[in-house]
């Protein structure tokens, strides 16, 4: 008998305007010991479906269908009582969050958090709790474990608070763990790490792992069989060699197809430089004692110099904190720097934000979180003509008009869409929308700050074919900001690798990827590409 | 709907001929839902229109006399008794019987239905003023024989005015400050803070009562004391929103595409801070009636004579024998505070987001 057997589970939300059927009749079961990975893109149902077997959904705006089972051991967890629920809720199924941050209690230490469990089910003492935290947090490899039971969650790493929350799991040795897209939120060398640790703890346990992810890469290092979701249906469900050997169904080859690929496009080596820097700097004063003097500084960008020829992409890589964003700013002087910015020959350094609105013209900026890189209340075609009026572009509303339809038939969206408003849109729409918007003004050079990381994976293979269409026909330079090697190299032609500010490698891509010479750009492709940790004083957290 | 179709229902989207978004028109549907709410802002609008024409309401003159074959209009102009035919070049007194007589005798007039003006004494009392109600004064007299309804119009007109002006032009000031600070941030926000909480110190009564001692205050001397007060009250909100918003990506696009700070602060960021500012709106309404009210109660309020709900509730207690007066006056402002409130409420339910049904 399998430990977990789901049985044509409906979801339906009551929401204003109607039901919406957020999963529609999944079946699976999964056993002691197993990895089951739950992939989709983002509203597949994955989550919901997941929520569902500890009951947490909001009742009674969500229902199941009478026919939905969910049976836990023997016990049927659909419509459980809450004292039934309680006691299988972090006890015997435990559930790991995407958002560390979130998921965490901020005003509490972590000692408080993990004894919560620990006495809620156990009813341990307090100095028996204290010891078993110890343990665990030993167990989930977090370094000098009994001087941080009482720090608080903001005094910890994304990779540590990720740990924690592993650790709260654990407590109580649970039968499942159920993790929701665990290491979306962290660098590609903590993912690693994370995950890892994951495989260990579930070898040593025996747990059953329901694996909730839309990284295919996750799936393959880790699943022993996949369940493929899609608007709310399971379309596909294999053993993981199977599914990634001969996909059956059309959206699961769509899936498998949509990581980013192909090359950029070939570059002029003797085109003239667009962009350089030299000696660039942005220090954020630390100040502290009565009289608030500076007494440090954070070097988000410490020193860092290159060159950008005309139709090129720089691509930058690093982890969270390395300083990529700060420096894409500096160079638009978004925020005040230090050294020396060229842009087409002419210092930029030093010039006034009047001297430099012209030239705002030419240089752009795209934003990782689509959803918070649009105006919510201005109309696309309001949003798109913002910058065609600042520099005076089209004298007529009608002549405006038209570089506006222009402009979002270029970046393929229907020119009917600009009287739409930005939640009208899905990600992938609304990236195309702020594409739109920095075209419109005909730009020579785009700083892309994560334009894919937020996106589902068929939709980012998307908005990088068109950011490389643009590339193409405009002669446009990019300085492409990425936490993820694959997408830099789909994209870059040149690349540099940052870490705590400064440059520790640097080179043309294709020869950067096949021979990287740093030890920490070899970490960070090791984990980016095989999910492999690579031990080595680079990465050490 | 057929996806033009749709998209012809959204271009056509106005309300009062203003384009709304669809969030504007989610926040109408959800205001309106609260019925409570939604009949509250049409009993005020009625009552407040009907008291912005209180002179044909309530006064001691006609509003159409015609006398010897022409018209004339005692509640916009001012005629002579000798007009009617009477003996003095002065303003004609209509509810003296003798120049009533005349007129009456040569043509007709239509008096308002309630022929009492906020100051108008009537004379022709029964009994001792302040009379309790009756056919002649519905609500009584105060105890200058002055008619309790007809000062009551007048100083719910009053008191809505004021209470509309200072909190339109201390949420414009407040705004504007709160605004300021918020986006520039750094010095700029701990100098204005400071001068903030220091401002905001000033007790406000006791001002008002200095200066009532060497000047007489009266309606624009009221507003613009207690506008200089009570600007702070959306400072912090604003500032917070602000403070919040500025780091916003589009807001950070703006800059990137060149947009200067004034029309960012407007276009883009405003918006975000407008939310919270209309919920508390009412609520800034409903504090500046109540200290006209109780300024007006102390004696240090508009000039003697002026119809006001403070004064009315001071009779109230001065004559605790004639209980009209005092329940008029108590009815009034718990019935508009009320009113307001459940205006307020409607509001905020309009403005939350994660409001369902």
């Amino acid at each position: 008998m399998p430990l977990l057997s789901v049985r044509d589970l409906h979801v339906t939300f009551d929401v204003p305007g109607g039901a919406v059927e957020a999963v529609k009749g999944a079946s699976f079961t999964l056993d002691k010991g197993e990895t089951l990975a739950l992939v989709g893109e983002s509203g597949s149902g994955k989550s919901v479906t997941a929520l569902s077997i500890l009951q947490l959904l909001p009742y009674p705006m969500a229902s199941h269908a009478p026919s939905s089972s969910i049976v836990f051991d023997g016990t049927e967890l659909v419509g459980a009582g809450e004292t039934t629920m309680r006691d299988i809720r972090g006890n015997r199924i435990a559930m790991v969050f995407q958002e560390p941050m979130t998921s965490l209690n901020p005003l509490h230490t972590i000692e408080k958090q993990i004894a919560e469990t620990l006495h809620l089910h156990k009813r341990l003492t307090p100095a028996a709790a204290r010891k078993r935290i110890v343990e665990l947090l030993r167990l989930v490899g977090l370094p000098e474990a009994e001087e941080r039971l009482d720090a608080y969650p903001h005094q910890l790493s994304g990779g540590q608070r990720q740990r924690v929350m592993i650790a709260m799991a654990l407590a109580n040795e649970p039968d499942m763990l159920i993790a929701d897209e665990p290491t979306t939120a962290l660098d590609v060398t903590i993912q690693a790490q994370i995950l890892k640790l994951l495989k260990e703890l579930q070898s040593r346990f025996g747990m059953a792992l329901l694996l909730i992810t839309h990284d295919l890469g996750i799936v393959r290092k880790m699943a022993d069989r996949v369940l493929v979701m899609t608007k709310g249906e399971v379309v596909e469900a294999a053993p993981t060699e199977e599914l990634f050997e001969r996909p059956q169904h059309a959206y699961t080859r769509h899936l498998l197809a949509a990581e980013p690929k192909g090359a950029p496009p070939v570059a002029d080596p003797a085109a003239p430089t667009l962009l350089d820097a030299r000696g660039l700097k942005v220090w954020f004063p630390i100040r502290s004692g009565l009289w608030r003097r500076v007494t440090g500084h954070v070097k988000a960008v410490d020193g860092v110099g290159f060159e950008l020829r005309r139709g090129e992409t720089l691509g930058v890589v690093g982890e969270s904190g390395s300083g990529k964003t700060t420096l894409g700013l500096a160079l638009l002087r978004l925020i005040a720097s230090e050294g020396e910015i060229r842009f087409d020959g002419q210092r930029l350094d030093g010039l006034s934000e009047r001297r430099m609105r012209p030239l705002r013209r030419e240089m752009q900026i795209m934003f990782q979180d689509p959803f918070s890189s649009l105006s919510p209340r201005l109309s696309v075609a309001q949003i798109v003509e913002e910058g065609l009026k600042v520099h005076r572009i089209g004298s007529t509303a009608a002549e405006r008009r038209a570089l506006i339809d222009a402009a979002l038939v270029e970046v393929g969206l229907d020119p009917d869409a600009a009287e739409r408003y930005p939640h009208e849109f899905s990600g992938g729409q609304r990236q195309r929308v702020a594409v739109a918007r920095a075209m419109v003004l005909k730009p020579r050079f785009v700083v892309l700050d994560e334009p894919t990381s937020a996106l589902d994976m068929s939709v980012q293979a998307q908005v990088v074919d068109l950011l490389r269409e643009l590339q193409r026909r405009h002669g446009l330079s990019y300085l492409f900001i990425s936490h993820d090697l694959r997408v830099v190299r789909a994209l870059a032609h040149q690349v540099v690798v940052m870490k705590d500010g400064k440059i520790v490698e640097a080179g043309p891509a294709q020869q950067l990827f096949a021979a990287p010479r740093h030890p920490y750009t070899r970490a960070l492709m090791a984990a980016a590409f095989e999910l492999e940790v690579v031990e080595s004083a680079a990465t050490a957290q | 709907m057929s996806a033009p179709a749709a998209l012809a229902a959204r271009r056509a989207d106005r309300f009062l001929g203003l384009r709304v978004t669809p969030l504007t028109r989610r926040r109408l549907a959800n205001f309106r839902a609260n019925r409570r709410g939604f009949w509250s802002l049409w009993i005020f609008l009625l009552l407040f229109v009907v008291s912005l024409f209180a002179e044909f309401i309530a006064n001691d003159r006609p509003i159409v006399v015609s006398y010897a074959g022409h018209l004339y209009f005692p509640v916009l102009a001012d005629y002579p008794e000798t007009t009617f035919g009477g003996e003095f070049p002065t303003e004609a007194d209509y509810r003296d019987p003798y120049v009533r007589r005349r007129i009456e005798a040569q043509g007709w007039m239509v008096w308002p239905p309630i022929p009492f003006h906020y100051d108008t004494i009537n004379y022709a009392l029964r009994s001792p003023a302040p009379s309790p109600p009756d056919a002649v004064n519905w609500l009584g007299t105060d105890d200058q024989g002055r008619d309790v309804l007809a000062r009551l119009i007048y100083g719910f007109r009053i008191s809505a005015l004021f209470g509309l002006i200072l909190t339109l032009l201390s949420s414009l000031v407040g705004i504007a400050a709160g605004a300021i600070q918020g986006y520039y941030g750094g010095l700029t926000d701990l100098l204005f803070q400071r001068f903030v909480e220091l401002w905001s110190n000033i007790p406000t009564l006791f001002l008002l009562i200095i200066l009532s001692s060497f000047v007489q205050p009266n309606f624009w001397w009221l507003l613009g004391i207690m506008l200089a007060l009570s600007w702070m009250q959306l400072v912090d909100l604003v500032r917070a929103e602000f403070l919040r918003a500025r780091n916003f990506d589009y807001v950070r696009a703006a800059r990137a595409l060149g947009v200067s700070n004034p029309v960012i602060m407007v276009r883009h960021v405003l918006p975000n801070a407008m939310v919270s500012t209309l919920t508390f709106m009412p609520f800034i309404l409903n504090g500046s009636i109540t200290t006209l009210t109780s300024l007006d109660f102390l004696g240090f309020g508009l000039p003697p004579g002026s119809p006001s709900l403070g004064e009315l509730l001071l009779q109230g207690k001065n004559n605790l024998t004639s209980p009209w007066l005092g329940l008029t006056g108590f009815g009034v402002l718990a019935v508009m505070l009320s009113l307001l409130i459940f205006i307020g409420e409607a509001v905020r339910d309009a403005f939350d987001p994660r409001k369902v049904k």
